[in-house]
């Protein structure tokens, strides 16, 4: 029963080039809460500093400004050094991300005993094939090294691995655009079943629309670092506000939509005053984050 | 250039939907963990490996029947007879009997250095590389000032200032690591950095894990084949030096080694002497042994750059096409 | 399955004479190796003038074997045991591909039949510029062309593909990636070929970039009529794309036909699979069952290993 909570996060980069120092923003005050039992989806194209949102929360990357917060259910804000029993990571690449040295029962035996979930060999194992077993995987696979298994079933690797500390959060950064397309379903599918039984909150990063909303509880768009629209992923999709969501939507390959690629190309939107807007569903109206964030520094 | 790869024995080719419970069987043809440190099994590397062991035994066992090398006889600068296999120094000591003690000498020495060697280097390549920042850019100065130092002639500056009395093995196997490290260093650098942005070694942090277990544990194994090449080359380089140092009479002052040997031998004129069973064998177990770990080091290319690893069978057949790798990179590149 | 699908193929073979650029006839390709894989199975496939043929499947099911094969850019331990695969030319003659000696084959390939591969845009050269590069390609089909004509061409297809062609004097670098995609189709445009092999060409594109690009191929095939072989796994795509598709499944051919027909009445089991594991945007949810009640019977069947 945890919650997260991100409040204006901002992450800036140096670039160096030779002696001169740019900075180049990557993340502009994004903020959301991540609720026991729902998902949020986080879309964008690539460069839209989505996965930098992830790799902060998952603390690889320190914001350089705003917060992060993991809160208990007692409503208090959860320790740094057990921020990890809470809060765990899914990556892209199911073959990048498992050790092709290691066996598959060190993946999992080390969360485990890093945190304190299981002691003694046995224990370990005893709990690891349980989790395997969580995630549709038979407890035989434990002994095998990574290579020796599919992509689908790395990526269960991978969950289990995230779900071994006990989380309760789990951010998923698009955990299925490596994968071919038929175990795709099963391991989204699986995700969905183990959040309704452990009732995980889910950060769920992607770049397709489609499985963000049938996903998903609710949709964050993010385009160059800033959040363009937000809201319930329904009407995100089907009644989307912002130009970039609108460009975004119309992308999407739609079979209906056969012959419209030889129409002429509408092009982006002409790029509104709005770029720097939010439209929040959920309020119904635009926002102006910078104005309020303005508004409040002259309001204390 | 994205080449043809053979499906990977029939694992994704299961039928879309299997059951979890069929378990494919375990693959063959890639190997990792434990069984991908070690080499393929090659001609290159049996030989490499022949000679090495044939040598080590030698310079390991032969001492314990060979005589007194320091034995003096009466008899100097024989050639190969019954009593005397590889004849007699100027002094009338066993060629033979040396040797053994010259070769043990030797391997001592070289595997002192390359074990100090290795560890320098993956303490200054590794920790920097995985560290970065301002540690890593310190210790990749250092090693870049060290790499630049010319090796053999601080190597005779540093020798020359420690007294001959003091001159040991220990001395001059130090000398030549602390001289032999940096350029293993960099390499490895080259390597953590590229296995640092790993997603599992992101995983592994995510997970908890302390950095110093993250590079024992998760980075360290993958960089074995890397390492042991690293070992191996550092092993033929400290051989080298120490004989080139000795034949210099800048080596260790008590002990014997092939370069010791060579050094009496030229200050014994055998050349002009024409005492060819004198410095001839210490200088073929030198080239033996370098062209042993050699070869081994190019088995342990094969493992760390998969793309050396050429079937044997491969010419024929694509001979037998008619249509060569080269030729299919050539037109499709142009 | 393949004997479900000989109707099909026998059609596809009685239209050959039409105007058919390319015909394979029960194309088999077999990884030579301890256990052989038969990665191409018995596969017919006929590509007419200027049309789209999308060629769908997942990873390991033979398509990029197939689309090597059928250039002869397969490599050991990839082997053609049988079959045909026949070239119409514009000009009457037909080349048996399997049979052309190296150097024809050579002036055949990229002249006639180009490829655009997956992550082609890194295999651009770094150290030096697109021109150079484009250049590069026509002084060696083209040895007869002027400098300024061979600067010209560089231009003209540069344009074709919606490239300024000032950023002839870039290094590849200094583009982005689907810019860079875009040269390298310049690059199999260049010499005019007859048919295109595309490996995958957007998978590492962004999704705004993949449109520009699909809308670019179509506009240019239907400027310049070649034909397409268009690879991917992502069948929407496909079934917006092309005129015909072909279902791969484990080497086999298991479903060919119109993208129409594909869409409304697939056939194999395989393709609804297929059809299934993309959710549709506006649409229903299909095989996407994420309510509590529904996705419960689900349950045993998500567990798919895959």
């Amino acid at each position: 029963m945890t919650t997260l909570e991100v409040r204006d996060l901002v992450k800036e980069f140096t670039l160096r080039s030779g002696l001169r120092r740019t900075r180049l923003r990557a993340v502009h005050r994004v903020g959301f809460t991540l609720v026991p039992g729902r998902t949020v989806a986080l879309v964008g194209a690539s460069g839209s500093g989505k996965s930098t949102v992830a790799r902060m929360i998952a603390r690889l990357e320190k914001p350089t400004s705003g917060t992060i917060a993991a809160v208990g259910p007692d409503g208090a804000r959860i320790e740094d050094r057990h921020y990890r029993d809470h809060v765990q990571m899914v990556f892209q690449d199911p073959f990048a991300s498992l050790n092709p040295f290691h066996s598959i029962e060190h993946h999992l035996a080390r969360p485990l005993v890093l945190h304190g979930r299981a002691k003694g060999r046995e224990q370990v194992r005893d709990r690891a094939a349980q989790l395997l077993e969580r995630v549709n995987l038979p407890a035989g696979l434990m002994d095998r090294r990574p290579h020796e298994l599919s992509g689908g079933q790395r990526q269960r690797v991978a969950i289990a691995r995230a779900l071994a500390p006990g989380a309760q959060v789990i951010v998923a950064d698009e955990p299925v655009s490596m994968l071919d397309v038929s175990s795709r379903l099963g391991v989204l599918n699986l995700l969905a079943r183990l959040q309704r039984e452990d009732d995980l909150a889910v950060l769920y990063i992607t770049h397709d629309l489609a499985t963000a909303r049938h996903f998903s509880d609710s949709i964050v768009v993010m385009n160059r670092g800033r959040i363009v629209e937000r809201g319930p992923a329904d009407d995100v999709i089907l009644d989307p506000r912002h130009p970039y969501t609108k460009t975004l939507a119309a992308a999407a390959p739609d079979p209906e939509l056969r012959g419209r690629l030889r129409s002429a190309d509408p092009g982006p939107e002409a790029s509104s005053d709005r770029d720097h807007l939010t439209y929040d569903h959920d309020a119904g109206r635009w926002v102006d984050i910078d104005a309020d964030a303005q508004a409040a520094v002259t309001a204390a | 250039m994205t080449s043809v790869i053979p499906p990977s024995s029939g694992l994704e080719d299961l039928p879309p939907g299997t059951e979890p419970g069929a378990l494919p069987p375990p693959a063959a043809g890639r190997r990792t963990g434990w069984r991908a440190v070690l080499p393929a099994w090659t001609p290159k590397l049996a030989v490499g490996l022949g000679l090495v062991v044939v040598i080590a035994l030698f310079g390991l066992l032969g001492p314990v029947f060979a005589g007194d090398p320091a034995t003096i006889r009466n008899i100097g600068l024989t050639g190969p007879s019954g009593d005397h296999w590889l004849g007699t120094t100027q002094t009338g000591q066993d060629v033979l009997d040396q040797l053994t003690h010259a070769t043990r000498g030797s391997l001592q020495i070289g595997l002192l250095v390359g074990v100090m060697a290795t560890a320098l280097s993956a303490l200054f390549g590794v920790i920097g590389g995985y560290a970065g920042g301002i540690v890593d850019e310190a210790f990749s100065l250092f090693s870049n000032v060290m790499l630049v130092i010319p090796g053999l002639p601080l190597v005779i500056v540093i020798s020359g200032f420690v007294p001959a009395d003091q001159r040991g093995s220990w001395t001059i196997a130090l000398v030549l690591a602390l001289t032999g490290w940096a350029a293993a260093a960099r390499v490895l650098r080259a390597q953590t950095l590229s296995l640092r942005n790993r997603d599992y070694v992101a995983a592994a942090r995510v997970a908890g894990e302390k950095p110093w277990r993250v590079i024992c544990v998760e980075i360290l194994p993958n960089l074995l084949p890397v390492l042991a090449s690293q070992f191996v080359f550092s092993v033929i380089a400290a051989i080298l030096s120490e004989a080139g140092l000795s034949f210099l009479g800048l080596g260790a002052s008590n002990s014997s080694t092939l370069g010791t040997m060579l050094y009496f031998a030229q200050n014994g004129f055998a050349l002009q002497r024409e005492a060819w069973w004198w410095f001839v064998p210490p200088g073929l177990i030198i080239a033996a042994f370098g062209c042993g770990l050699a070869l081994i080091n190019l088995s342990l290319d094969e493992i760390i750059n998969p793309r050396l690893r050429r079937p044997g069978r491969g010419r024929a057949a694509r001979a037998l096409s008619g249509s060569s790798r080269k030729d299919a990179v050539r037109s499709t590149a142009v | 399955m393949s004997h479900n699908l000989s109707p099909q193929a026998a059609g596809a073979a009685a239209d050959v004479t039409r105007d058919a650029v390319l015909t394979v006839r029960d194309l088999n390709v077999v990884y030579q190796g301890a256990t052989p894989v038969h990665a191409v199975k018995d596969v017919s496939l006929t590509l007419h003038r200027g049309e789209i043929l999308g060629l769908a499947g997942e990873s390991g099911c033979g398509k990029s074997t197939l689309a090597y094969a059928v250039n002869r850019l397969h490599d050991w331990p990839a082997e053609v045991t049988s079959g045909s695969v026949t070239f119409h030319d514009r000009d009457g003659e037909d080349l048996d591909l399997l049979a052309l000696p190296p150097g024809r084959l050579r002036r055949f390939r990229w002249s006639k039949l180009s490829m655009v591969f997956q992550g082609a845009m890194n295999a651009l050269n770094p150290v030096t510029t697109v021109r150079a590069q484009l250049e590069d390609v026509l002084t060696t089909h083209r040895p007869g062309m002027s400098k300024q004509e061979r600067g010209a061409r560089c231009a003209e297809v540069l344009e074709l593909v919606g490239v300024e062609p000032r950023r002839m004097a870039s290094y590849p670098h200094e583009l982005s990636g689907g810019m860079r995609q875009r040269v390298m189709i310049a690059m199999a445009l260049l010499l005019d070929p007859q048919v295109m092999i595309m490996d995958e060409p957007t998978t590492a594109l962004d999704v705004l970039v993949q449109r520009g690009i699909l809308r670019e191929i179509l506009r240019l095939r239907d400027e310049l009529g070649f034909a397409v072989v268009f690879i991917t796994h992502d069948l929407p795509l496909l079934l917006e794309l092309s005129d015909r598709i072909a279902v791969m499944l484990r080497g086999e051919i298991v479903e060919y036909d119109t993208a129409e027909t594909l869409y409304r009445q697939p056939r194999h089991p395989y393709t609804r699979r297929l059809l299934d594991s993309f959710p549709s945007l506006t649409g229903e949810r299909g095989a996407f069952l994420r309510d509590g009640a529904a996705s419960r019977t689900q349950v045993p069947t998500d567990g798919g290993a895959r």
